[in-house]
């Protein structure tokens, strides 16, 4: 296949960027979208040109470094799909391809194709946890999980926090990362000590990190490579309202003064 | 305190404008069962209007709390917008929408019109300030009345361009409510989890039902059927 790229090109963090045009001959359709890249790099260098910077590791679809926005779509044309599972049969022969970063104030561009994603590490830092018992292992089924509540915290917790939910969505919302953790946690026996103070600190980092709001636009759902439903957005609100109104402030809970 | 922390946060905010979102739907529903009494003659429709004013204070509580509701509303659109324009400072060259509906793409927009048609509205028909009269103006009704509503009605709707600006106008109501009704239901996380959560049937029939029940009005005056 011969394939015209339109990639964007930025040096660095401060540096202005553009839409840069490369031709990429010969690929085979049997290609992953990376392994493409890969060989137009290696034709860059060979050129004496700087390689396409991206961001990839596992590309088997569970690591989440990858992502980029491909012909206007996160992750690409492929539904469910993350984008080095992506593969070049996608395309046809002569198609132009647009290839841009996730675009978000709380992903600035470190070069190229890479963004800072560290803004998702912090709003997991900020509840994305639990309380565990260290040193003494329980029994494996020592707390009965029922099979609804098990199977759509595993369906939560899916999120490879690749960050295309940002990416995809028109206000430039976490709401659909932040919603999984919450979620994933939430569900689950294990998760309730911290469930309300989770959803409290986890959101309002989600805000002091520069996201959006969610209008339920429904493009998230639609580019999240995991499949991740809209659903946990519904129940990180719930827990938000329910954490809002009753949670105790920090003073009450430290014992007051005495 | 909870309001505050309410307030401060993105979430908080979209509660906020779905609750006075979802008062306005219910105000909207009512308004338009009432209005439907247009075509049931001047006898009932003014009895109506002269039933709703002789409510005294509780119109006027009515009145503020869907003021209350309004201005809200549009505050916290407004906010909200802002926050939304910072998130995303460099646009993409491309990107394509893929399951966004026109009615979600319409709300910011779609909601600024409908706030001019609020306003015109009201001066149109609650104080009659603003009251374009036909070219050939209705020999029964030749002005503004405040006490015959029914023929406000019929001499208003005589203009066609005041017939295309509530048209159009409840077009983008039917927008609206089709993706507002059935947001502010998921954003107060009071939806069940559903394997399409994109689809929404009771907000679907709620917004036609409107939109049909407040075109028809205008439509039907315009035509010659309520005369």
């Amino acid at each position: 296949m011969n394939l015209t790229l339109q990639v964007w090109r930025q040096p660095g963090p401060e540096a202005d960027g553009g839409l840069k045009e490369y031709q990429a001959s010969d690929i085979s359709p049997d290609m992953s979208f990376l392994e493409m890249l890969d060989v137009v790099n290696e034709r860059l260098i060979e050129a004496g040109d700087l390689p396409i910077a991206f961001d990839h590791d596992c590309r088997e679809g569970i690591c989440g470094s990858c992502g980029m926005m491909i012909n206007g779509v996160a992750h690409g044309p492929s539904k469910a799909t993350a984008t080095c599972q992506l593969h070049m049969r996608s395309f046809r022969d002569g198609d132009t391809i647009v290839i841009e970063p996730w675009r978000a104030r709380a992903f600035p561009v470190i070069r190229d194709l890479v963004v800072n994603r560290g803004a998702l590490d912090r709003i997991i830092a900020a509840g994305g946890f639990i309380s565990a018992p260290t040193g003494s292992a329980q029994d494996a089924n020592a707390i009965p999980v029922s099979k609804q509540d098990s199977d759509a915290a595993m369906d939560a917790a899916a999120c490879i926090g690749c960050g295309a939910c940002v990416a995809a969505c028109p206000n430039g919302s976490a709401s659909l990362f932040t919603g999984a953790k919450i979620s994933h946690l939430g569900l689950l026996p294990q998760g309730q000590p911290e469930r309300f103070r989770r959803a409290l600190n986890m959101v309002t980092q989600m805000d002091l990190e520069n996201f959006g709001h969610c209008t339920l636009f429904g493009e998230c759902q639609e580019a999240c490579p995991k499949q991740i439903s809209i659903d946990v957005i519904s129940r990180m609100n719930r827990d938000f309202l329910r954490a809002a109104v009753t949670a105790p402030s920090d003073r009450a809970a430290s014992g007051g003064d005495g | 305190m909870w309001a505050l922390t309410l307030y401060r946060s993105t979430i908080g905010k979209k509660m906020i404008m779905a609750v006075t979102g979802l008062v306005l739907v219910v105000f909207v529903i009512g308004h338009m069962a009432g209005n439907l009494q247009q075509f049931l003659g001047p006898g009932r429709m003014n009895a109506y209007a002269a039933f709703l004013k002789s409510t005294g204070e509780l119109l006027w509580i009515a009145r503020l709390g869907l003021l209350a509701a309004t201005v809200l509303h549009v505050l916290m659109a407004y906010q909200l917008t802002q926050i939304k324009r910072a998130a995303r400072p460099i646009d993409y060259t491309r990107r394509e929408p893929q399951v966004s509906t026109l009615a979600s793409r319409t709300m910011r927009w779609g909601g600024v019109l409908l706030l001019v048609f609020i306003v015109f509205h009201i001066l149109h028909f609650t104080t009659g300030t603003v009251f374009p009269v036909a070219s050939r103006p209705d020999a029964q009704y030749p002005a503004f009345s405040h006490t015959d509503v029914y023929g406000n009605v019929v001499s208003a709707f005589r203009n066609p361009w005041v017939v295309l600006f509530y048209v159009v106008a409840m077009l983008f109501l039917l927008l609206h409510l089709f993706h507002g009704a059935w947001s502010s239901v998921r954003t107060l996380g009071l939806s069940k989890p559903s394997p399409d959560p994109l689809h929404r049937r009771v907000s679907t029939v709620i917004a036609v039902v409107v939109w049909l029940g407040f075109t028809a009005i205008p439509v039907a005056v315009f035509f010659g059927v309520i005369r």
